[in-house]
């Protein structure tokens, strides 16, 4: 283990001087820290000097909300699940439904074994997507990383981007070059993604030297879109408009797929493992850190006195057509699944497409005035 | 479409609660900017060349940027200083704050008094840059002997609205804000409230830590311009001051009406009468573990400089001495004077100034001219870089190293 000096000198302070103040606070997080636990962590690092207050200070700079449980935590590399176990397998549990340390996390890429979903009803379904995060073996994670790192990253994932055919044949934009007419088109696509305000973000150091190494790739039909260096070393994203959402799962399996070999010709494959799947920056993103969904047309479900429990029922989860926590518009509500870990990429967009289905069935049939109590499902 | 990574209007944290926090989707923007990193270790990059490292300066325009080359940057990446302090977090404020066409920011913050001697061959030319000219060799003076002041007490009151001054310290021994722990922060403000409470006679006070405020104790300190909210500004939360905020974090405000000492109470607020500051409110006021370990000002309505520089300094001398009756003294050496975060306030630290009324003056086309000759700087009277309003300005000295509290 590396020697990291700052840390030493913390040392020097007892666990009651150095234990942070958690009395306010209302996040993953506070919840499992104790007293004992910090003790036992507080003189660890792992490898590449990763420590225990790195991990939770945006936590303790964030304290929460009453009703909105946020992580408060972050990894700075692979290596920071198992040094610091003990405080990230509570975590961990608590955000993925009590996924154990023994549990073991299945990935299936495999777009073939997803039934149906092509056939989405087009007049209630806008927009189908599905994103994902990765990251590159070898290399620290977003709020540890260095310039050298992140620009090591970037490299990499420029010649696994421009290396892609077909379909995916595009280009990739520099966040620091970039034109004001690229920029323009950019965010009319709704493709550019901004230097985070969030305190969440901002507080783990993942926005150090921007726009330094981060961009955005994309391909020429602007279905297929990968960020570099963002809050995960890649985040890839398939989406179209529509409701075939089969065709955006296939574009984004076979998407990955082709990236993941070029990474791997380099010896700097994902970081996975059979435990928590896909490693990325925060622990909720653990497992498939997929987020599969639809723009949908629900205003008559949406007013139903049972919408939410449908949701939970269906293991789905709704926002505002602006991302988590916007209001709906007109009745058009983002749904996608409320899994991460513990299940794999098709049982999540499976989840999505049965449930969507099952849901716009029961919007035509509040619009004929029905009811829908015998179509209320049992919990999956 | 979906989760847009959008951004809204920009709010400038204003509200202690704990419900500032945007609760929404991390990509949706309110309020902060850049916030502090984790403690990054040097040894896993000095895998990656110097180049490989280098931060991109092209569009930046502070005086980091100025003074640092790749050559410099390969000599100074390996150190660190006892604390572990290093070169890429003296620098990453500039790296990530490049600063603005007309504004010269610094860029580069100390996290403990050896920075200045570690990387003084980053620091020694943005030093000289920022404190026109000052030499590695020269020496500062300190003068904190109010007597020394000459007049200073009759600036007529129908131009000068209100007089202050005020300084920072650092307590040796103790790491600065962009790096210090929890504990460290801990003992600074206990050793601090100690201190302070030991003050007698007209500079006696009261402490009121930020963690433990009430609403309505926050809204009175923040109707007088006494409270300071967590920063917003992207130069200070890039340097990681505002960790752990607001733990150890507070204010010690005396406030002095006559010989009698009005702390401020929560049952005063709704009683005007009561309230001293209001009027011709004389005030000696310290803040814990905001940009620096403390900041302490003087301050009154009306123009008797000397009065507000007496207080100033005789509080500042009776500090200094309690502390070191615990076994503590301010960080301070010959070349530098006082060492504090950011190297643009070395020396005395000290910003001393009024605001008065100058319509006609202002709008003289000599106005700059007749400042910088007389070493002063403008200001609105909401502070940097804000506007003036009904021809009110903030004048204060432009100087911090090179000459004394006194000159």
């Amino acid at each position: 283990m590396t020697k990291n000096c700052h840390n030493d000198y913390k040392m020097k302070f007892s666990l009651e001087e150095e234990y942070p103040d958690l009395s306010q606070h209302n996040n993953h997080m506070a919840k499992a820290l104790t007293k004992e636990i910090y003790e036992k962590l507080r003189s660890k690092s792992t490898p590449s000097g990763f420590t225990l207050d790195d991990i939770i200070q945006t936590g303790v700079d964030n304290p929460g909300h009453p009703f909105i449980m946020t992580v408060g935590c972050v990894a700075g590399d692979e290596e920071s699940y198992e040094v610091f176990k003990d405080l990230l397998d509570p975590v961990i549990s608590d955000r993925h439904g009590g996924y154990k340390p023994t549990d073991k996390h299945n990935t299936d890429l495999n777009w073939e074994n997803l039934k149906g979903g092509d056939d989405l009803d087009p007049n209630y379904v806008q927009s189908s997507r599905v994103r994902t995060g990765r990251s590159i073996k070898g290399y620290t994670l977003p709020p540890h990383n260095s310039r050298g790192e992140r620009r090591a990253v970037e490299k990499l994932s420029i010649e696994a981007m421009t290396s892609l055919d077909g379909e995916f044949k595009g280009k990739y934009y520099p966040l620091k070059d970039m034109t004001e007419k690229e920029q323009d088109q950019l965010i009319a696509d709704h493709f550019l993604f901004d230097k985070p305000v969030s305190p969440l973000l901002l507080a783990s150091g993942m926005a150090r030297d921007w726009p330094d190494a981060r961009g955005i790739y994309h391909n020429d039909n602007k279905t297929f879109l990968v960020w570099v260096n963002e809050e995960d070393h890649l985040r890839v994203i398939s989406m179209q408009k529509g409701g075939n959402m089969k065709e955006v799962f296939k574009r984004f399996c076979v998407g990955l797929q082709k990236i993941e070999d070029v990474f791997k010709k380099h010896n700097h494959g994902f970081m996975w493992n059979e435990h928590l799947g896909f490693i990325l920056t925060c622990p909720s993103n653990l497992g498939t850190g997929l987020r599969g969904g639809v723009h949908v047309k629900l205003p008559k479900l949406s007013t139903h006195p049972k919408f939410e429990e449908i949701l939970t029922r269906l293991r789905l989860q709704k926002r505002g057509t602006g991302g988590v926590d916007t209001a709906s518009v007109g009745g058009v509500f983002d749904i996608s699944n409320a899994d991460r870990l513990g299940s794999s990429e098709v049982q999540q967009v499976q989840l999505v497409v049965d449930g969507v289905k099952l849901m716009i069935e029961m919007e035509k049939k509040l619009e004929k005035g029905e009811s829908i109590d015998d179509m209320i499902p049992a919990q999956k | 479409m979906f989760d847009l990574v959008s951004n809204g209007p920009w709010h400038p944290f204003r509200d202690f609660s704990y419900n500032y926090l945007l609760l929404s989707h991390p990509r949706h923007s309110q309020g902060t900017s850049a916030m502090p990193f984790g403690n990054t270790h040097n040894q896993l990059k000095m895998k990656y060349s110097a180049e490989a490292e280098y931060p991109d300066l092209t569009k930046h325009n502070n005086h980091m940027a100025k003074a640092l080359t790749p050559a410099m940057y390969q000599r100074l990446r390996s150190k660190q200083t006892p604390s572990g302090f290093t070169l890429d977090d003296v620098i990453q404020t500039g790296v990530d704050n490049p600063g603005h066409p007309f504004i010269m920011t610094v860029g580069c913050v100390a996290g403990d008094e050896e920075t200045y001697e570690v990387f003084k061959e980053l620091l020694d030319p943005v030093i000289e840059d920022r404190h026109g000219g000052y030499k590695p060799t020269d020496k500062h003076k300190t003068d904190l002997n109010p007597a020394n002041l000459k007049g200073g007490d009759d600036l007529d009151p129908k131009y000068v609205l209100s007089s202050r001054v005020r300084t920072g310290r650092s307590i040796r021994g103790f790491c600065l804000p962009p790096h210090c722990s929890r504990g460290e922060r801990r003992a600074i403000e206990k050793l601090s409230v100690e201190a302070l409470s030991a003050l007698t006679g007209d500079l006696k006070g009261k402490y009121y830590a930020l963690k433990n405020m009430t609403e309505a104790e926050q809204q009175q300190l923040i109707d007088d311009h006494f409270l300071f909210d967590k920063p917003v500004s992207p130069l200070l939360l890039a340097s990681g001051m505002a960790r752990d905020w607001p733990d150890a974090r507070g204010i010690w405000l005396g406030v002095i009406h006559g010989d009698l000492v009005i702390p401020l109470m929560p049952n005063h607020v709704s009683d005007p009468s009561v309230l001293p500051w209001h009027n011709d409110n004389k005030t000696f006021l310290v803040w814990v573990n905001e940009e620096d370990h403390l900041r302490v000002i003087s301050m009154q309505k009306g123009g008797n400089m000397k009065e507000v520089f007496t207080r100033f300094c005789t509080g500042l001398t009776k500090i200094e001495e309690l502390f070191k009756t615990k076994g503590h003294e301010f960080m301070w050496n010959e070349h530098l004077g006082y060492i504090l975060t950011c190297p643009s306030n070395l020396g005395t630290g000290l910003r001393g100034g009024v605001h008065v009324k100058l319509p006609n003056l202002s709008k003289h086309s000599k106005f700059e001219e007749v400042l910088k000759r007389l070493r002063l700087q403008k200001r609105g009277t909401g502070g940097v870089d804000t506007a003036a309003v009904g021809g009110v300005f903030d004048i204060s000295n432009a100087d911090r190293l090179g000459f004394s509290e006194v000159d």
